[in-house]
């Protein structure tokens, strides 16, 4: 990859790192309001079925994440594993596939 | 006091070993003035690097118990545990033999960092009228004492896990002529400090800012690098 | 040997993304079988599942952390040694908060 490359990938991580920590506080936030009410999953699936606000809200920490998490394995895989080159950036590409797709499966199961 | 060191040196190259000595301690004793005892009382064939002694040069530096420091400015007393003492070469850089090692690799990334000033005044202009509160060039001063010595080289992990990284010293001196507004280095300095073998390759660990004996913060340089490439990146200039 | 704090900011923020990165397909995967979420949320009511659980949120908390100190050193013109300490407070507190909350 290009020095250019590279340095676009350190702005998206850090990027996507301030959207994540905004989308991880309201996570927690309202993860720890449903346990703490005890709500049941008919409970939960009834408040975020149908919410247009809460789909588009958690697609989009979807997306953050599939930015953030695969650059910041790129740096573990070279630095301690010595994993260097194309190679490693395809299959973190795919990696990211796999978030964006779990991810969305999951936010479609909650929120659709 | 009576006891003696018991002192660890590295013998050899890079297969070599840790060979034992026994030293006396002396009062208000340095690590150098250990070293110095070995090679003229004990082993003459023990190869070290020194100069002025008094911690202005930098030659001296060594890892002392695993840490990189000048070796004239550290006091045995600190640094002894239970009269034991482990001198090796700096980290991250091929050994010579002994305690000597080829700073080559060092000075060679410092000019791929373009760690040199770009002027473009001739003799016949005026001097350049920089203003020593403007904050740029508090910037620069605050990274301009370093003298090259390497013990922010041998302290840093990423340059031991990524053979490209340019390290900090590079990076800080690139860092202070970014910000000398007599210095017409640019994009080009931008560029070279760029990517994975640059200022993207720091995760602050902030090692070398711990250890350099002249109180630099090649951390902030590096972030300081960052900021300016992630700058000339948005507005399409890199 | 003794390493400074920003050293083990470092080690904690990068172990714990590495547990994330293990752990976020697994949660996602989970999810996506919400149509059986009665199921799937009486089987986290098991002890083991839920120390994971918890794990995971003082992992998330960790991470958290360490990314702001990042951060702040990165485009803040802090001191070096307060960005470690408000990280690591800020940190601290937010685990000690959601393990409270969570009532584990």
């Amino acid at each position: 990859m290009t020095f250019r490359g590279e340095a676009r990938l350190w702005i998206a991580q850090r990027a996507s790192a301030a959207v994540l920590a905004v989308c991880v506080a309201v996570h927690l936030v309202t993860i720890v309001y449903a346990v703490r009410s005890g709500l049941t999953a008919a409970e939960i699936l009834q408040r975020t079925r149908g919410s247009i606000a809460w789909f588009a809200f958690y697609s989009l920490f979807v997306l953050a994440v599939t930015v953030h998490a695969p650059i910041g394995l790129r740096s573990v895989l070279s630095e301690w594993l010595g994993w260097r080159g194309r190679a490693r950036d395809f299959a973190l590409l795919l990696f990211a596939a796999f978030l964006g797709w779990t991810g969305m499966r999951a936010v479609l199961g909650v929120f659709a | 006091m009576a006891r003696d060191l018991k002192v660890s040196v590295w013998r050899g190259g890079a297969d070599g070993a840790f060979q034992s000595f026994d030293v006396p301690r002396e009062a208000s004793q340095t690590v150098l003035d250990v070293v110095t005892h070995i090679q003229r009382a004990l082993d003459p064939t023990l190869a070290y690097r020194f100069a002025c002694r008094v911690g202005m040069c930098g030659s001296c530096a060594m890892m002392v118990n695993g840490v990189p420091r000048w070796t004239c400015r550290t006091h045995v007393d600190k640094v002894a545990q239970q009269d034991e003492l482990t001198i090796g070469p700096l980290r991250n850089l091929p050994i010579i033999r002994d305690l000597v090692t080829d700073m080559r690799e060092f000075f060679d990334k410092w000019a791929r960092a373009k760690g040199e000033f770009r002027g473009h005044a001739t003799r016949k202009d005026d001097f350049a009228k920089v203003r020593p509160d403007s904050p740029p060039r508090v910037q620069a001063n605050a990274g301009i004492e370093c003298i090259g010595c390497a013990v922010c080289y041998a302290a840093c992990d990423v340059v031991a896990w990524n053979p490209q990284y340019l390290g900090p010293a590079a990076l800080n001196r690139a860092w202070t002529l970014v910000k000398d507004e007599r210095d017409r280095g640019g994009l080009e300095r931008l560029r070279a400090v760029a990517g994975d073998a640059g200022c993207h390759a720091c995760h602050s660990h902030v090692s070398c800012t711990e250890r350099c004996p002249k109180k630099l913060s090649p951390t902030a340089a590096i972030a300081g690098l960052k900021r300016e490439v992630t700058k000339a990146v948005l507005h399409g200039d890199l | 040997m003794k390493q400074h704090s920003s050293y083990w900011a470092f080690v904690v923020h990068r172990v714990s993304g590495i547990a994330l990165a293990v752990f976020l397909p697994l949660h996602f995967w989970a999810l996506g079988n919400a149509l059986q979420l009665e199921g799937f949320l009486q089987w986290t009511q098991q002890p083991l599942v839920k120390l994971g659980e918890w794990l995971i949120v003082v992992a998330l908390a960790a991470h958290l952390g360490g990314g702001l100190r990042v951060l702040a050193l990165e485009f803040l013109p802090w001191r070096d040694w307060q960005k470690s300490l408000a990280a690591a407070a800020a940190a601290f507190a937010l685990a000690v908060g959601l393990a409270f909350a969570l009532a584990l």
